[in-house]
């Protein structure tokens, strides 16, 4: 019974780091993915997702209604600056990346000034439940399951959907698609916004465990940043399973260590990952199966 | 005979394509910008004096900055990391070790060959991984970030180091100043006028010493590598050194920023390695121009003094204007404001720039 409720909670911490890493990484990994553009604003995207619906549940919203309206002003704010700053960038990723890290100063310092140093959460509902003496928040397992619903659509938007043809058309030969008829700068738009929704989805999601203040985007985009660089450009060949894996090594040394030494392990493992494999498991995958 | 024609070869490589200024005209200015930086302390208080130290302390960052990613082209976001490490290394070793002897100036020496040595195993992973641009970004700034919140759980008394304790959040005081040892007492140098002229010294050998490193060959390669990675590999150039050469130079000096701000507050924290510490050293080098040395300087201390003006006239509002500047820089004058204002009025400048574009 002891090693079954040892199992259980490895499993359980497993799955919560994977959760976390999923949802924090995919809008990063489909506007990188699909436009090779890091946003380093992501985790000011996760903050507007956060503060949206905290706001709207506390003005007596139901849940999952002022999470999904975080994800929708998140992701209309993300298409606005694609086409207000970004797309001016596209010739020079370098540069895009500058770009975002300023408006993340300033969203940043911006929420700081006009809401005050923090703004009052909702708590974390539904409670909790007991498994060999240990007691689980049955809102982390509602979090795997988005982790996992999150993927499967994105899965059903980019293969199933006419705008996930269209984009995945523009990003494989993009004069190609224009010559055919596509708007190539609306499609950009669009799977910008799809990024910084997801990023504001993620926001929504986690805002009623957290506590919410300007710098709450931090705190996701370290693990958001290294579950990309080990995953790669493609988000299902390889943010998911980098999150898989990476969890998995998360989760161990939590448990083993605590918190920070995950943390730690998370960053060294990444080190140690792309000396081994520059393009990240997606070039690993791809080369494999060519 | 021979050591006559090293040395002028050797001081041949303070002007050449890599670095802008030449001639009389430039070496003139330069005295007379040295001169009045000289005789500042002529006609103000000790204590102004000393504060305006704080402004050198931050440029060897910006100049290592400069180098890695103006001249070498590797995007390195994480330049704090190597400033925190160095701040805590000249803390731990002057608390452990004392203040005698010179031993301060040991400990200098030692933490900023311990960022470097930092820096030299990074770059082995991330250069011979062969990562480059935007993933170099942001691996650089993931270990920035790790190490702040490595750094702000130390808070409980186990977390010390000898008898130096590391204190989390609040950071780490208490360090001695650096300190000269002298015949008939030390000479400790708090921040005053005496710390000013040393600062201002190891600025002007380092500005100096990277003109000529640039004008190098290494320097020279660098930029190759910066323009076109693939050409420079195929004519024989092994890249990854070079990279990894500018690399550990420029976090070096990030680290010596991060030993002479130590020295000069008595004080580390560390959000000296967050998100927005990170972020400045970036908007320093891009508004002044980040692919020139002497641009690069004068673009930090200028950004500096309006920033440190704005913290205190309105602290709130500092970072937002540094963000707009940054944001406003990148798309209106991707290669700096000095360089492209420059470019209206000077032809080099205007060829220098047309060759960045191009």
């Amino acid at each position: 019974m002891d090693f079954l409720s040892g199992l259980f909670s490895f499993l359980y911490q497993t799955g919560d780091a994977f959760a976390f890493l999923v949802l924090s990484a995919c809008g990063l990994a489909v506007i990188f993915g699909m436009m090779g553009v890091i946003n380093l604003a992501h985790g000011e995207f996760i903050l507007c997702g956060a503060y949206v619906s905290t706001t709207a549940a506390r003005m007596g919203l139901p849940l999952p209604l002022s999470i999904c309206l975080g994800a929708i002003v998140a992701g209309l704010v993300g298409m606005l600056l694609e086409r207000a700053i970004i797309r001016h960038l596209y010739s020079r990723p370098l540069d895009t990346i500058v770009v975002t890290w300023g408006i993340s100063m300033i969203a940043t310092q911006g929420t700081l000034i006009l809401l005050g140093s923090s703004i009052a959460g909702t708590g974390t509902p539904f409670g909790s439940f007991a498994v060999g003496g240990y007691g689980y928040s049955v809102y982390r397992l509602v979090l795997m399951l988005a982790a996992v619903a999150t993927l499967a659509g994105l899965w059903l938007i980019f293969t199933r959907t006419r705008f996930g043809i269209l984009a995945r058309a523009t990003i494989q030969v993009p004069h190609i698609a224009e010559a055919l008829g596509v708007n190539t700068s609306l499609i950009y738009s669009l799977t910008f916004g799809l990024g910084a929704a997801l990023a504001g989805l993620c926001g929504g999601l986690y805002a009623p465990t957290m506590t919410l203040v300007p710098t709450m985007g931090s705190a996701f985009v370290v693990e958001a940043f290294v579950t990309v660089v080990v995953g790669g450009a493609d988000i299902f060949l390889g943010t998911a399973p980098a999150a898989a894996i990476l969890a998995f090594v998360k989760a161990g040394l939590t448990s083993w260590q605590g918190q920070l030494a995950g943390q730690i392990g998370l960053l060294v493992a990444v080190i140690v990952v792309i000396r081994i494999l520059p393009r990240g498991l997606t070039g690993f995958i791809l080369r494999e199966r060519a | 005979m021979a050591s006559r024609n090293l040395l002028t070869s050797t001081l041949g490589l303070l002007e050449g394509p890599q670095t802008l200024g030449k001639g009389v005209g430039f070496w003139s200015g330069f005295l007379v910008v040295l001169a009045l930086a000289c005789a500042y302390p002529l006609f103000a208080d000790g204590y102004d004096v000393g504060n305006n130290v704080y402004f050198f302390n931050w440029a060897f960052m910006a100049l290592g900055l400069s180098l890695i990613w103006g001249y070498g082209g590797a995007l390195s976001f994480g330049q704090t990391a190597f400033f925190g490490v160095a701040g805590y290394a000249y803390g731990v070793l002057t608390i452990n070790i004392g203040d005698a002897y010179g031993l301060t100036f040991v400990s200098l020496i030692a933490a900023v060959g311990l960022s470097a040595l930092f820096a030299a195993v990074l770059g082995y992973f991330l250069f011979f991984g062969r990562i480059s641009g935007v993933f170099l970004g942001i691996v650089t700034l993931s270990v920035t970030l790790v190490l702040e919140r490595f750094m702000s759980q130390t808070a409980g008394p186990e977390w010390a180091i000898g008898s130096a304790r590391l204190n989390g959040f609040n950071g780490m005081g208490g360090m001695p100043s650096l300190t000269i040892p002298w015949p008939g007492g030390d000479i400790v140098l708090y921040p005053d006028v005496t710390l000013y002229y040393l600062t201002l010294a190891l600025l002007v050998i380092v500005y100096l010493a990277l003109r000529m490193l640039v004008n190098s060959r290494f320097g020279n390669v660098l930029v190759a590598i910066r323009e076109n990675p693939q050409r420079a590999e195929m004519l024989g150039y092994d890249i990854r050194r070079y990279q990894l050469g500018a690399f550990v130079v420029g976090s070096g000096l990030a680290g010596l920023s991060g030993v002479l701000y130590t020295a000069w507050g008595n004080y580390i924290t560390p959000s000296s390695m967050g998100m927005s510490a990170a972020a400045l050293p970036v908007v320093w080098v891009a508004v002044g121009g980040r692919s020139d040395l002497t641009t690069t300087l004068f673009g930090t201390l200028l950004v500096l003094a309006g920033f440190q003006y704005l913290t205190i006239y309105g602290s709130q509002y500092a970072l937002v204007v540094m963000g707009f500047l940054l944001v406003v820089t990148i798309l209106a004058a991707p290669s700096g404001i000095f360089i492209t204002v420059g470019s209206l009025f000077s032809k080099g400048l205007r060829r220098r720039l047309a060759r960045e574009r191009s």
